[in-house]
């Protein structure tokens, strides 16, 4: 601990970059893994929520259970939902998957809803145009009503990414290797005295992160939708 | 009385929705504020509970000057109708009637209790009092918006285009039952439409705005028809003003002929004189025509199912434009005229109602 | 290590239902204590948050000034939530020596309130904009001063977004009050990290079962609450016309019977 008293200037909170800079392959390695367990889980989930809200919206019925079982997985707790995992997959615990796994069911979770909603934003008018027109339902689907569902799946997916940077760093806590760790780290070495660098240096590092993801997100929304623009101009 | 007394309002982007505008809405009476999008016929009416703040001008509500009085207080005093209704959706029908008196301090239980007379009086059962909006149809809704704007009884209602949402079945209801309510109240009303037959059919007096907010003239509805002040309202108010014109000149106690009948339910007759024989029910309410020249079964009775029923009818001391529709839309040629009481009086023949256009005193030139 | 699902799940059970862990012992802090500090945390930090996001969400929809708030408190969500909890304890613990438990209170308490303020007052704002103009027109129109078109009309209009607004924030209060224990402070989040720390999975487990559980139930109270606060105008639970007919309350409107004659 004298030690770190004694570097006195670097404890400053702005020395965060030298920090960074002094730790780099390992502090890139964090963020890597991080962005690998904030990007993948919401893609799976989106691949699982596709077709899961497309039958909540075409088959009425499905809809009220679908969106109660959704519901309550989303209200259980990220950190909760981390260790419930290995149990109930009979997995190890603290097995290199749970994270990923519970941040995918939370994805699931938000973007059922979101899916469907955005099928429902498509107007009934264009739906039956596209049938009249001669498209089959798979057809019309891909071609005609996600399409127009994009950017309401655009906006749930804005939330997604954003939430699940935070909820990585979570993971950090109970010891899993993210940008976490450096909020572990910085606790640890902040004894007696504070010592910045390393907190500083995750979040900035988080907010990079999540505003990085969050445009590519809009990003693709725009590419995906340039009818929008055209209205927009 | 409303005076609006060289009212003027101007954006700050230069637009000029109202130029200047004189107009005097009398009392008791339903002046029709009527013209294009854009023309300020909105803006005009919202300056009266002063929605919108006029530039310059006074508008006078009898000899008070509404810009010395408090907002709210001014609108407590007036009736407002919109377009939607813009009933409160959390609110039960009956509570939503009963707002402006709830806002006065009215004691809860009477003002429910004039609320339950106001919604009988629009016409809607008791039944519907606990409802929700959202359970109401469009036309229902209106319905409660106008007994919402009657709830405190104001002298003076303020209408922005109330049944142009409404499909033209309900418009025409509507605008039967307001006149008939109207009749009972004598409310001063200011009233805003952009179709020009609504003007026509409710206005006591119709003002015609052009775009930027000019008056180009005010005149009743029959005088609006016959003499446009000008091409820009002759164009507004149509091609077949003259014929709509009709509607306004009354054709006095029509001399019928008789016209034979046979009752409905009776057996079908024979050989008669005419193509068409008119058909009755046991009050002598005319129910359609019958075509003979159709081959019927031997035996067969009067039925509704061959009875035409496309002609209109025309109640004695009607219009002239009612009186003619009844002769054009009769498969017969001859219009039905009944009485007040929708029993048959006798027929009419186009030709003769004709006669009596041409022998109408001509217009009074100025 | 590698033990068979069920034999985990049994021992959760098992840890669950062992009496001694509910109540404190000399050594160990039991659940109710711990259910008690956690719900505190959250409470605490809900009512802090609905002190400020919502009369400021209901000021920015009524008057449409200042959007840029609504957008800068949206912006707080990109912050790392642990991240922050560390940084603001690592600043305000020391100046609480001696009484560690309001050194580590304070940055929890800010770091919930911060994380609860963007979604009751994105809601809010959105409640009170959602509003029908035709609506808020009628209602200015008819002689409503400005408060009352908010108090009377806008609020009550707005309660189904504002509840779905609370309502997600109190989910995320209950999981990230867990990481509360991350400090040295008590909630439930102290059996998972305390489990991790002992590689004791069944009460790190059985921990994560009392969160979801204690999250479960706030939200069912929530939405049991906002049933009977939101008018059912809004919700669309309209009273069944079979039972709403011989209704008492209709009975004291004698006009029932005129109108229909």
């Amino acid at each position: 601990m004298t030690v770190l008293a004694a570097d006195g200037a670097s404890s400053s909170p702005l020395h965060f970059v030298e920090y960074f800079l002094d730790h780099r392959s390992e502090d890139l390695g964090l963020l890597w893994s991080h962005t690998w367990l904030s990007v993948v889980p919401v893609i799976v989930g989106l691949l699982i929520a596709l077709p899961l809200g497309w039958v909540a919206r075409r088959h009425r019925w499905t809809y009220p259970p679908i969106m109660s079982i959704t519901g309550v997985l989303y209200t259980i707790p990220s950190i909760a939902l981390f260790v419930l995992v290995p149990p109930i997959l009979g997995l190890d615990t603290l097995d290199p998957l749970q994270v990923p796994i519970a941040l995918t069911v939370y994805s699931v979770a938000l973007l059922v809803r979101v899916v469907a909603d955005g099928l429902a934003s498509v107007p009934d008018e264009t739906v039956q145009a596209a049938t009249a027109l001669g498209f089959r339902p798979l057809e019309r689907f891909f071609k005609v009503e996600l399409p127009i569902a994009v950017p309401v799946i655009a906006a749930g997916l804005r939330v997604a990414v954003v939430s699940n940077v935070s909820i990585v760093a979570v993971a950090g806590t109970i010891g899993l290797s993210n940008l976490g760790q450096l909020f572990t780290q910085g606790f640890q070495l902040s004894t007696p005295d504070a010592y910045y660098p390393p907190i500083v240096l995750g979040i900035v590092l988080c907010v990079l992160l999540a505003v990085v993801l969050d445009s590519l997100v809009v990003l693709l929304n725009r590419l995906l939708t340039p009818w929008r623009r055209a209205v927009a101009t | 009385m409303i005076r609006f007394d060289s009212v003027t309002k101007r954006y700050p982007d230069g637009t000029v929705a109202v130029d200047d505008l004189e107009l005097v809405a009398a009392s008791g009476q339903i002046t029709v504020l009527v013209g294009p999008s854009g023309c300020g016929k909105t803006t005009s009416l919202r300056m009266v509970n002063r929605m919108i703040e006029p530039t310059s001008g006074t508008i006078w509500l009898d000899d008070e000057d509404t810009a010395s009085m408090a907002t709210h207080e001014l609108r407590r005093r007036i009736g407002y109708v919109i377009q939607h209704a813009g009933l409160f959706p959390h609110k039960t029908i009956v509570d939503n009637v009963a707002t402006v008196p709830f806002l006065l301090g009215t004691d809860k239980k009477r003002a429910r209790s004039t609320a339950m007379e106001l919604l009988e009086r629009v016409g809607l059962p008791a039944h519907f009092a606990k409802r929700y909006p959202a359970q109401l149809s469009g036309g229902q809704q209106q319905r409660v918006g106008v007994a919402r704007a009657l709830a405190a009884d104001p002298p003076v209602m303020l209408m922005d285009e109330p049944f142009s949402a409404v499909d033209p079945v309900v418009r025409e209801q509507l605008q039967d039952e307001f006149l008939r309510l109207q009749q009972d109240l004598g409310k001063t009303i200011v009233f805003v439409t952009h179709d020009i037959d609504e003007a026509v059919k409710l206005g006591d007096q119709v003002a015609v705005l052009r775009v930027g907010g000019h008056l180009a003239q005010v005149a009743t509805p029959a005088e609006l028809l016959s003499r446009p002040v000008d091409a820009f309202v002759a164009g507004f108010v149509g091609r077949d003003r003259g014929y709509r014109a009709l509607g306004f000149a009354t054709a006095g106690t029509l001399s019928t002929r008789s016209e034979p009948t046979v009752a409905t339910g009776a057996p079908l007759p024979t050989g008669s004189d005419d193509d068409w024989l008119l058909a009755v029910d046991g009050a002598r309410a005319p129910q359609g025509w019958l075509d003979m020249r159709a081959s019927a079964p031997a035996g067969a009775t009067v039925t509704d199912g061959l009875l035409h029923r496309g002609g209109t009818l025309v109640t004695q001391g009607g219009s002239l434009r009612a009186a003619l529709d009844a002769c054009l839309s009769s498969p017969s040629g001859r219009g039905v005229v009944v009485d007040e009481g929708g029993a048959l009086v006798g027929t009419i023949t186009a030709a003769e109602v004709l006669e009596l256009i041409e022998a109408r005193e001509p217009e009074p030139r100025t | 290590m590698a033990t068979g699902g069920g034999d985990v799940i049994g021992d959760v059970v098992t840890w669950l239902t062992d009496p001694s862990h509910w109540t404190d012992t000399r050594f160990d802090t039991g659940i109710i204590t711990q259910l008690l500090a956690h719900v505190r945390f959250c409470a605490m930090a809900l009512l802090i948050a609905l002190a400020i996001a919502l009369p400021l969400g209901l000021f920015i929809g009524h008057t449409d000034r200042g959007r840029w708030l609504v957008a800068a408190a949206n912006a707080l969500r990109a912050l790392p939530t642990v991240g922050v909890l560390v940084l603001l304890t690592v600043i305000i613990s020391p100046q609480f020596q001696g009484r560690t438990d309001t050194g580590f209170l304070i940055p929890t308490v800010i770091v919930l309130v911060l994380l609860a303020v963007p979604p009751i007052l994105a809601n809010t704002f959105a409640g009170v904009q959602n509003v029908d103009p035709g609506v808020r027109d009628a209602a200015s129109g008819m002689g409503m001063t400005g408060s009352q078109v908010l108090f009377r009309v806008e609020l009550p209009i707005s309660l189904p977004l504002i509840f779905s607004g609370v309502r997600s924030a109190a989910l995320q209060l209950i999981a990230t009050a867990t990481v509360a224990s991350y400090l040295p402070l008590g909630g439930l989040g102290r059996f998972i990290y305390d489990g991790l720390a002992q590689q004791d999975y069944p009460q790190m487990i059985g921990g994560g079962v009392l969160v979801a559980a204690l999250a479960l139930l706030t939200d069912l109270v929530l939405a049991t609450v906002q049933r009977y606060v939101v008018s059912r105008g809004i919700t669309g639970r309209y009273a069944n016309e079979r039972t709403a007919v011989p209704d008492s309350r209709l009975a004291v409107l004698p006009e029932a019977e005129v109108a229909r004659g």
